[in-house]
């Protein structure tokens, strides 16, 4: 057991049908799909709470996507929790400015790398709010459930998400 | 029901909520794709751990959910989508996927992990989600609603019973998951 939770990694296979049996349990114990992206727009309505009530009151989105602190926005808190204990069990924790990957192509500048990452999450946040969801909430909660949306946005993430690191990295498959 | 008065009981369901997250962080950093690397891998197509993953959740979920359905024990939460909404959206965020290498919930546990170009990303997603909350209003109007689907389930689109098309997604998945090792991955 112990050598279990200190592995590193876990077969995608094992990981993915606990992930399965989670989503039971969010179904029966809260009655709601596992999803990340609405947590954003709650932090994002918070904010706008802080700079002006009144200007945050007023806005339609806040209304129906309400900025509290509530089990669909207290679920990334509880992911990044989840993430340190596996990281550290496993001793795999480490401050990491600038991936592999990245530093290979584009060097090891941690402005320049977090620069991409602030473009790529707004693009992200955006793009989550408009189709309903992201990977958790469309790509697995909603597809199975074998809802149609979920299947297309998660088919156009992948479009979207394959075309543009094909254009950053070139399409290894070509 | 009997789990009416837990999920009515707000104090208790973030407490849940907090717990689910946990386990779901602690799984995504288990299966590797709290890593940039992993996740530009799958969009490269060079590694499919993320694919491996969502179809095994999807498979696993899928049969459990309908089956506590059937036995009256859950509810289906699915939205109706559009061309507008769904397929737009789902582009500007395949688009940022790509260019961020980490997911809403894969970046928290990349954080966790010790990622702080996840963390800038995670600001990113929050300053995202509060332009479209501006937009929201315009948008609404003009483009969310262009090309209703004509369906909210898959079952309902073909006109099928749900206990019919859950084998066959069950057994396609299966399918596909045997392919990718078959070839290698």
């Amino acid at each position: 057991m112990i050598e279990w939770l200190t592995a590193a990694t876990w077969s995608p296979y094992i990981v993915g049908a606990g992930i399965g049996v989670l989503i039971w349990l969010t179904f029966l114990l809260s009655d709601r799909p596992l999803g990340a992206s609405t947590a954003y727009a709650k932090t994002a309505g918070m904010v706008e709470t802080a700079i002006s009530r009144e200007k945050a009151d007023s806005m339609a989105y806040y209304q129906k996507i309400t900025p509290t602190v509530d089990w669909q926005w207290i679920i990334v808190i509880g992911i990044l929790i989840g993430g340190f204990i596996s990281a550290s069990l496993s001793g795999t924790f480490s401050l990491l400015t600038v991936p592999p990957l990245f530093a290979g192509a584009f060097g090891t500048d941690a402005l320049f790398r977090a620069a991409v990452a602030l473009v790529g999450g707004i693009l992200m946040g955006l793009g989550a709010r408009w189709a309903g969801g992201c990977t958790s909430g469309h790509g697995i909660s909603g597809t199975l459930q074998l809802g149609l949306a979920s299947w297309v946005a998660v088919i156009f993430f992948f479009i979207g998400g394959i075309l543009v690191a094909g254009m950053i990295y070139g399409f290894a498959f070509l | 029901m009997a789990f009416d008065e837990l999920r009515s009981n707000t104090k208790a369901q973030v407490l849940l909520g907090l717990i689910f997250g946990i386990i779901f962080g602690f799984l995504l950093q288990k299966g590797g794709v709290a890593s940039y690397d992993v996740i530009l891998g799958q969009l490269l197509l060079t590694d499919f751990t993320v694919v491996q993953i969502m179809m095994t959740a999807i498979l696993v979920g899928m049969i459990g959910i309908y089956i506590m359905k059937a036995a009256g024990f859950v509810h289906l939460h699915t939205k109706v989508g559009s061309v507008g909404a769904t397929v737009i959206g789902g582009l500007i965020f395949g688009a940022g996927f790509a260019v961020l290498g980490y997911c809403p919930g894969t970046a928290g546990a990349a954080v966790g992990s010790g990622a702080l170009d996840a963390l800038v990303g995670m600001i990113g997603i929050v300053i995202g989600a509060g332009i479209f909350a501006r937009l929201y209003p315009r948008l609404d109007r003009k483009v969310l609603n262009r090309g209703i689907f004509p369906a909210e389930t898959i079952p309902e689109l073909l006109g099928v019973r749900a206990a019919f098309i859950v084998p066959v997604v069950a057994v396609l998945i299966v399918a596909v998951l045997f392919l990718l090792r078959m070839i290698g991955f």
